[in-house]
């Protein structure tokens, strides 16, 4: 005779780990996987600190992605402990996980010990459908996409690089994008510069940028900068940011901006473009070299043309700034390798990527230092500073 | 013979090719026959001791040579060398 429901899950508990919640307290945060494998509705009311939630009906196909492991330790738990302590039997009989306990007593026992909770972002039903693809990849899900509403990006440029980035970080739903640019919407940005429209040529480009912005995704809050980045307020804008996305025209303002993001240990996903070509990385301070570490000195001006004298293709800020965009979202949700240590060059006429190897030098005149002792002084000066400016014009 | 990518700042000295084949048993002498065909290349490449300018980037496939031997790297017939100048564009 086949058992009982009961009897069955009685069965099953003698065959797997279980685990007591207070040992769970002690070994949360480190290492440890804790997958909760409740239903979203319980989820929402609360959940272990960091725990990854699972659904048990998704358990199978969605596991891996939260502890792609199989050596792992991983630790399940739902309401009372009886359908976590089926799911353990999935993953290790089936699945073949090698360190699955299931919590005994569940949420419900863990809370009643007074032991910490978190509540998840409750999501509207709009937000449950605008975000659905992300919520489906294991990659980013419910977590990510919190961490994408909770992130704070700043543009530098909402022009060729800037434009393509800011619509599709808006339409990820990144929570704060800041935008820097003194520039009016000229009819010749338009080539290139998506985010701008027709009718608002002469409109200032942070204004044209919050607009469409807004339009795309209501979730976005906008802070508009309509000025240069400079020595004087650099600190002020770029501090509290997450990530900075480089799209910048000219090289004073990179070297400036290198010195004072590693001052302050903000990422950079650096990109640049002209022509028919784009460079792209990711200088992450001290994780990586940094961009004085690629480029100690700048090139004589007549070697660094803009754009504005030498023509670029209007698709090629669409490629580099969607791959800017790509690192973005990555190291905000912490997901795959980051373009650290790397530079990806890319050619569009001949539709080649090339990747080469970027060191951290150790003699670098800003990162080789603590951040603590980088002076304003020296932020954003290179060996003939004066000479290299007057050049330029 | 070893193949050079020309950046796009450098191929107006070298009549828009954007790969120029070169002999040479290492980067110095293989940066010098490139020299030697596109002679305004030279300037663009080296400083007046003959070293390489500080504002060139060069890497034999995806390493930098200063981080090898660097003009002495020895470079083998079927390597590519790189040639990177900082670009600053920001399509604004």
């Amino acid at each position: 005779m086949s058992p009982s429901g009961a009897e069955f899950i009685r069965q099953i508990k003698s065959q797997i780990d279980e685990v007591d919640p207070a040992e769970v307290h002690e070994v949360l945060g480190n290492g440890a996987v804790i997958v909760d494998v409740r239903e979203t509705e319980e989820v929402a009311q609360g959940k272990l600190p960091g725990a990854i939630h699972v659904p048990r009906g998704h358990l199978e196909s969605r596991i891996e992605g939260a502890a792609p492991d199989r050596s792992q330790r991983v630790i399940l738990y739902c309401a009372s402990g009886n359908r976590s302590a089926l799911a353990a039997r999935t993953l290790r009989e089936d699945l073949g996980y090698e360190h699955v306990e299931s919590m005994t007593g569940g949420y419900t026992l863990w809370k009643d010990r007074g032991y910490e909770i978190e509540v998840p972002r409750q999501w509207s039903p709009e937000q449950r459908q605008r975000y659905s693809r992300h919520f489906l990849l294991p990659e980013i899900g419910e977590e990510g996409q919190q961490k994408l509403l909770d992130a704070k990006v700043l543009l530098l440029g909402a022009g060729g690089l800037g434009s393509p980035t800011a619509l599709y970080l808006a339409a990820a739903g990144v929570g704060t994008l800041g935008l820097v640019d003194d520039d009016v919407v000229d009819v010749s940005n338009l080539q290139r510069q998506v985010i701008h429209t027709t009718d608002r040529v002469g409109v200032p480009k942070v204004d044209s940028a919050e607009e469409q912005i807004k339009a795309l995704n209501p979730d976005v809050e906008v802070v508009k900068y309509q000025t240069r980045l400079d020595a004087s307020n650099i600190l002020e804008i770029i501090e509290g940011y997450d990530v900075i996305v480089d799209g910048v025209d000219n090289f004073p303002t990179r070297y400036l901006l290198n010195d004072a993001t590693v001052r302050l240990k903000i990422p950079v996903v650096s990109a640049s473009i002209l022509g028919f070509d784009g460079q792209l990385s990711v200088f992450a301070p001290y994780e990586g070299p940094c961009y004085r570490c690629l480029y100690p000195v700048p090139p004589p001006a007549e070697l660094a043309p803009s754009c504005g004298a030498n023509g670029v293709l209007g698709v090629l800020p669409g490629t580099m700034g969607l791959l800017q965009a790509t690192e973005v979202v990555k190291l905000v949700v912490g997901a795959g390798e980051p373009l650290i240590g790397r530079l990806l060059l890319y050619e569009a006429l001949s539709a080649t990527f090339t990747e080469l190897k970027v060191r951290r030098d150790p003699d670098c005149p800003i990162c080789s230092r603590d951040p603590e002792e980088i002076s304003d002084e020296e932020m954003g000066v290179f060996p003939d500073y004066e000479a290299f400016c007057a050049a330029a014009g | 013979m070893a193949t050079i990518k020309i950046p796009p700042v450098l191929r107006p000295s070298t009549g828009g090719e954007k790969e120029v084949i070169a002999a040479g048993d290492d980067v110095g002498a293989v940066l010098n026959a490139l020299a030697e065909q596109h002679p305004s290349t030279r300037s663009q490449l080296f400083g007046e001791g003959g070293d390489l300018n500080r504002y060139v980037n060069v890497y034999l496939n995806d390493e930098d040579v200063r981080v090898l031997q660097g003009l002495d790297t020895p470079v083998g017939e079927s390597d590519t060398l790189v040639i990177l100048p900082a670009m600053a564009g920001g399509g604004r």
